[in-house]
């Protein structure tokens, strides 16, 4: 029997899920227990589901972390929070679509929710430019961080970024001034921040939102220092090297907890987030709430220090 | 990591072409002048080892941990190894890597200083240049002295160190919030280029930041913004002028007048 490439799995997978849709909705007849098919078949699915992931390319993670079908961080909002209350604005300049903010619980535990929001439908995702925010979101995150700060509350960020926007508005209003503040001010805020990255960790667009005392990835995200498409363009001359620059780069879940850069890798759903979006929010709450209730037994000085030291250590080099 | 077109330091010869305004000019003039055009104010690219001279009392520079080189954590290969790389461009630049660090004297007083190289790698911030930023500013806590950093990076992060190139951002930036939270002076001197990375982190974050005339300065580079909006660039774009406009500068400084202004502010912030 040849290997199957991961195309050739994804179609057969595909295939056997129409298949038990199409007997699920069939009228009974006595011929046969219908659900005796159904359960083989769905036996069938998951075992091809796991030869699948155990197959998958670095590209092919990348590309799952960019599947139009992944949770978002507006469904784990959904999903995830109770009595959501929806901030927007950064006071200074606009409200950024791309980065979304609010007061919200987690089982019984108040939070400050930000997340980076990159849209489903055409419309949608052009309002929320592609996830790419603008300095105005970041800042609108800062305002949001300020006002935790201030009145105790913990901080989740989920990242969800091909990274800050490229273009002129951006520059005009100070791109890169709002990420570094951002940076600086997360490396002080006086309250517990937990990062999580549900899909793209895109450079600095991510790190915008990315500084704190937890640090865990959804096993089909990504963090890179820049895109595949990007790296390849600059190294490799050619984008379409990308699968070959996303190797180079390590940026998968299980790399970034090798490099122990990443604290946890968090579990996705057999065959990833997006086939059961419902049980990727359940796991993901569970782990903040476990990341909220061990913030209990720790003081804020204490925190800052491990915070400092985290990033203070990071870093390969040789001296002699 | 960001695309920028490359310009030469100055080259060999008894001669030079102006960048700016094309005038050929005796090479002899323009290093005297601390490579500024007579005609035209350009400011040439310049090595962090002539930055020292023009702008710190002479001999007072000690270098601080000068033998710290890059390791390759990732294995990274694209056309060439990253350790070919590094040894290609060691001997192309005369640099152990992109940023030295050290005490220096500015006018008599006493300063911590770290002045990145654009001819490495494009001055590019990988674990050596994070850790280097990052000691040099601890040290000026310990000591009470001033920090002064001057940026020259075309390229931000280095791809070839992934995502420990990227974390450079939250170390350096960590370590300059602890600086200044114990009251600590940082100046920031942006030279041509200041792009990606190290503009997204600790080149943002001073207490009084410096231009040099006509730098390049932003988040994306250029060629990246031209791709993704698909139209030319406005004229003046992401220059010193543009910011300072924009309001993301304190002040634009010609290269003769940098260390004496230094000392000004020095003098009232200190
Ligand atoms: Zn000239």
């Amino acid at each position: 029997m040849s290997e199957k490439t991961v195309a050739e799995l994804e179609n057969l997978i595909l295939e056997i899920e129409h298949q038990i849709e199409d007997l699920q909705s069939a009228p009974t007849n006595g011929r046969l227990d219908k659900s005796t098919e159904i359960q083989h078949l769905k036996e069938r699915r998951d075992s091809l589901q796991m030869k699948l992931c155990s197959k998958l390319t670095p590209y092919d993670i990348v590309k799952i972390a960019r599947h139009p079908l992944r949770p978002l961080s507006a469904d784990y909002v959904n999903m995830m929070l109770t009595d959501f209350i929806e901030l927007h604005g950064d006071k200074r300049f606009g409200d950024d679509k791309a980065m979304i903010c609010g007061l919200g619980r987690i089982g019984k535990e108040r939070v400050l929710f930000i997340g980076q929001q990159k849209g489903k439908s055409t419309k949608e995702r052009i309002a929320c430019n592609f996830g790419m925010p603008n300095p105005e979101g970041y800042r609108k995150a800062l305002q949001k961080m300020k006002l935790a700060e201030k009145f105790h509350l913990p901080i989740v960020t989920l990242i969800d970024t091909p990274g800050a926007n490229p273009d002129i508005g951006a520059e005009e209003r100070g791109q890169a001034q709002a990420i570094a503040e951002n940076i600086y001010e997360m490396c002080r805020l006086k309250t517990p921040i937990i990062n999580i990255v549900i899909g793209e960790g895109g450079s600095g667009g991510a790190l915008g939102i990315g500084i704190g005392d937890k640090f865990a990835i959804l096993e089909y995200a990504y963090y890179s220092v820049i895109s595949p498409e990007g790296c390849a363009a600059i190294l490799w001359k050619n984008a379409e090297n990308a699968p070959i620059s996303a190797k180079s780069l390590k940026l998968t879940a299980k790399d970034l907890l090798n490099f122990g850069v990443v604290d946890e890798i968090i579990s996705e759903p057999l065959g990833a987030a997006h086939k059961n979006p419902k049980t990727m929010a359940d796991i993901l709450k569970a782990q903040i709430s476990k990341y909220l209730a061990e913030f209990k037994n720790i003081s804020i000085d204490d925190l800052l220090a491990n915070r400092y030291a985290r990033y203070r250590k990071i870093g390969k080099y040789l001296e002699t | 990591m960001v695309f920028f077109r490359k310009k030469r330091n100055m080259p060999d010869g008894l001669w030079v072409r102006c960048d700016g305004c094309s005038s050929m000019l005796f090479k002899k003039t323009v290093e005297d002048g601390m490579f500024v055009c007579p005609e035209c104010n350009y400011h040439f690219r310049i090595f962090s080892r002539d930055r020292v001279k023009i702008l710190v009392d002479e001999n007072s520079f000690e270098e601080m941990w000068p033998n710290m080189v890059p390791c390759d954590p990732l294995n990274f290969k694209d056309r060439v190894t990253y350790p070919e790389r590094v040894t290609e461009e060691q001997q192309k630049s005369g640099l152990k890597e992109a940023v030295i660090v050290g005490k220096a004297k500015i006018n008599g007083s006493e300063v911590m200083i770290g002045i990145t190289d654009p001819s490495f790698i494009m001055g590019s911030m990988g674990s050596v240049v994070g850790e280097k930023i990052a000691r040099v500013t601890e040290k000026a806590m310990e000591l009470r002295l001033p920090l002064i950093l001057v940026s020259g990076s075309g390229g931000g992060a280095r791809m070839q160190e992934g995502v420990f190139s990227l974390m450079q951002m939250a170390k350096t930036s960590a370590a300059i919030a602890r600086f200044q939270g114990a009251g600590g002076l940082y100046i920031s001197i942006l030279t041509d280029p200041s792009l990606g990375g190290v503009m997204a982190s600790f080149a943002s974050l001073a207490d009084i930041t410096i231009a040099e005339p006509k730098a390049l300065i932003g988040f994306a580079g250029p060629r990246v913004i031209q791709e993704t909006i698909r139209r030319a660039l406005p004229k003046g774009f992401q220059t010193a002028e543009f910011l300072l406009e924009h309001g993301f500068v304190d002040m634009i400084v010609n290269r003769q007048d940098m260390k004496k202004e230094l000392s000004r502010l020095i003098a009232y912030l200190q």
